[in-house]
């Protein structure tokens, strides 16, 4: 049983004290004052007044803004989505394979994870790029043939900041899909595939169903960072692939309007509360469900 | 019958499987392998394979900001790291041991940092470090990266906490109480029972809270000031606007150190893990 805290409240000042003040001075006190400021005006350089004006949120509906926000969502459903395609096959075989096979399996998708996001970025650039791997590549191949070759825009615009986003966020969402798939009921496949169901209706009718919470979390695992990228729009992007954080760094850099850029960076948690508090509605009504 | 080896489950055995493996693995790797075999091209232009040299390397360590902008990552994750799995170790064990009031809101918190997005942490950092806690300018090294190990320990030590806070679950409290009973202090039975317990976790933790804080690039680059510069901003500054051999090389260096870490801490962890009697 947990001790209450009144019965020993020396070691639970010691234990607790640290972190807790960490997490309130570090933490808790840096988004008060952001969430504060998206209620300002700047009144000079460096000073910013709090009037709880609702501007800033109100200019955040412009049209301009508008379309990013959307576009971000769009961005980050069209990886996640991607993502769940190219990543369910995988995290499948990685269920069902023997036990060494699978340490490698994990190991192979895991270690692309560990490396830092800024050269797994770079390293994507350097391919796609107009002198990079691919058009070099079908260059030659196009000269070899004859045929004439003008090299493809592959970096600075949408495709390339989609295809980063899933270069980047694939691993995040394996795990947790072989996670889910892990602690499904063999036995409840294996009569299926007996009982004359193909894999695909098995897959269809009985994996996903069951797995669905797990499929729910890995999916909200690879939207949130998605919807909260800044480096690979920045570095893979063209001037049209502007995401929400991009927009966020440039008030707080660039056009110095700190209230503006507090109230969009409020805006986008307030998103991702809204994704996360989704999930959990719908894994709870599943959960009632299955009652 | 011939299909008799394959069992209905032996996904990993079916060719279309296979090959779909296999695509994803050239998808995951031949950037990252490229760019490594590149770094040993004598060309410049990075395209043209024209033959073998280290002398991106050279360039690389002879590069001073380069080369400082490495060192200050590493010392950052690794301060970072100290200070997060011990924060990490003590927030677990006193929501795991201790009922105080608002637990359910302080746990939420908690797990605040590992959900909000980067750019409002960094936003929150650049704020809260130019307006209400100005890092003093000048400091010698390595107290001039404080403002910046703050902030990772900021989202590093939530995690720690998750992973610590799991490997309790399995703790049988009745030892603790028996050591207490035997005579052990507070701090006697905190060290020699339970910090036993958590040590596989808190090496997993350690790897975790080091590999975040080498890879952060966002939080960093709205925390850091111009002379406190890390080895993610620095290349950002070299690759904005080029692909050049010389960041290859220092990438590769990073890789090959990445790669190390891992195959160290899972050595690590199987052997902590099988000492400890449990998986």
């Amino acid at each position: 049983m947990e001790e209450d805290w009144k019965r020993a409240k020396g070691p639970f000042a010691i234990i607790f004290s640290p972190p807790a003040f960490w997490l309130f001075l570090f933490f808790v006190v840096p988004l008060a004052i952001v969430w504060a400021y998206s209620f300002g005006e700047n009144v000079g350089p460096t000073t910013i007044e709090i009037s709880g004006t609702f501007r800033h949120y109100v200019r955040a509906g412009d049209p301009v803004y508008l379309d990013i926000f959307l576009k971000s969502l769009w961005m980050a459903a069209l990886t996640t989505l991607l993502c769940l395609i190219v990543g369910f096959p995988v995290a499948l075989a990685i269920t069902f394979a023997p036990d060494k096979a699978k340490a490698w399996l994990l190991l192979l998708i895991m270690l692309p994870f560990w490396t830092n996001l800024l050269i797994r970025t770079y390293a994507l650039m350097a391919v796609l790029r107009r002198e990079g791997y691919v058009n070099s590549g079908l260059g030659w191949l196009a000269e070899h043939l004859g045929i004439a070759f003008e090299p493809l825009p592959l970096l600075h615009n949408n495709f390339a900041v989609v295809l980063g986003l899933v270069y980047v966020n694939l691993p995040f969402l394996v795990l947790p899909l072989y996670a889910a798939l892990d602690r499904l009921d063999r036995s409840l496949l294996e009569a299926s595939l007996d009982l004359g169901a193909g894999h695909l209706r098995t897959i269809r009718e009985i994996v996903v169903p069951l797995a669905l919470p797990g499929i729910l979390s890995g999916l909200l695992i690879t939207f949130i960072p998605a919807l909260g990228s800044y480096l690979t729009p920045d570095l893979l992007g063209g001037p049209d692939s502007q995401m929400i954080a991009n927009v966020i760094e440039r008030q707080f850099k660039r056009a110095n309007d700190w209230p503006f850029g507090a109230a969009l960076s409020f805006i986008l948690m307030y998103l991702t509360f809204i994704a996360i508090a989704g999930q959990a509605v719908l894994a709870g009504r599943r959960r009632r469900m299955m009652r | 019958m011939s299909r008799e080896a394959i069992g209905p489950l032996d996904y990993l055995r079916r060719w279309p499987l296979r090959l779909w493996i296999a695509l994803v693995a050239i998808f995951l790797y031949a950037p990252l392998i490229t760019l490594m075999a590149f770094s040993f091209n004598e060309s410049k232009r990075n395209i043209i394979w024209t033959g073998f040299t280290f002398d991106w390397y050279f360039k690389a360590f002879r590069n001073a900001g380069l080369l400082e902008a490495f060192t200050n990552s590493l010392t950052i994750a690794a301060l970072s790291t100290a200070i997060s799995v011990v924060l990490g170790a003590l927030v677990a064990v006193a929501c795991w041991r201790f009922r105080f009031p608002f637990k359910a809101g302080f746990e939420g918190t908690l797990a605040l940092p590992i959900v909000v997005p980067e750019i409002c942490m960094g936003v929150a950092m650049l704020v809260f470090f130019s307006r209400v806690m100005p890092w003093p300018a000048g400091l010698p090294w390595p107290l001039n990266l404080g403002a910046i190990i703050i902030a990772h320990v900021s989202f590093c030590f939530p995690f720690v906490a998750v992973i610590v806070r799991a490997r309790l679950a399995s703790f049988n409290r009745e030892l603790e109480e028996a050591a207490k009973d035997l005579g052990a202090s507070e701090w006697r039975s905190f060290m020699d029972v339970l910090v036993p317990h958590m040590r596989p976790a808190l090496v997993a933790g350690a790897l975790l809270a080091f590999t975040l804080s080498l890879d952060d690039f966002v939080i960093t680059f709205f925390t850091a000031g111009p002379d406190t510069v890390t080895f993610p901003v620095k290349v950002y500054s070299m690759v904005r606007f080029s692909v050049t051999p010389e960041v290859n090389a220092a990438s590769t260096v990073l890789i090959v150190l990445t790669v190390l870490l891992t195959a160290i801490g899972l050595k690590l962890q199987g052997r902590e893990v099988a000492k400890s009697g449990g998986a």
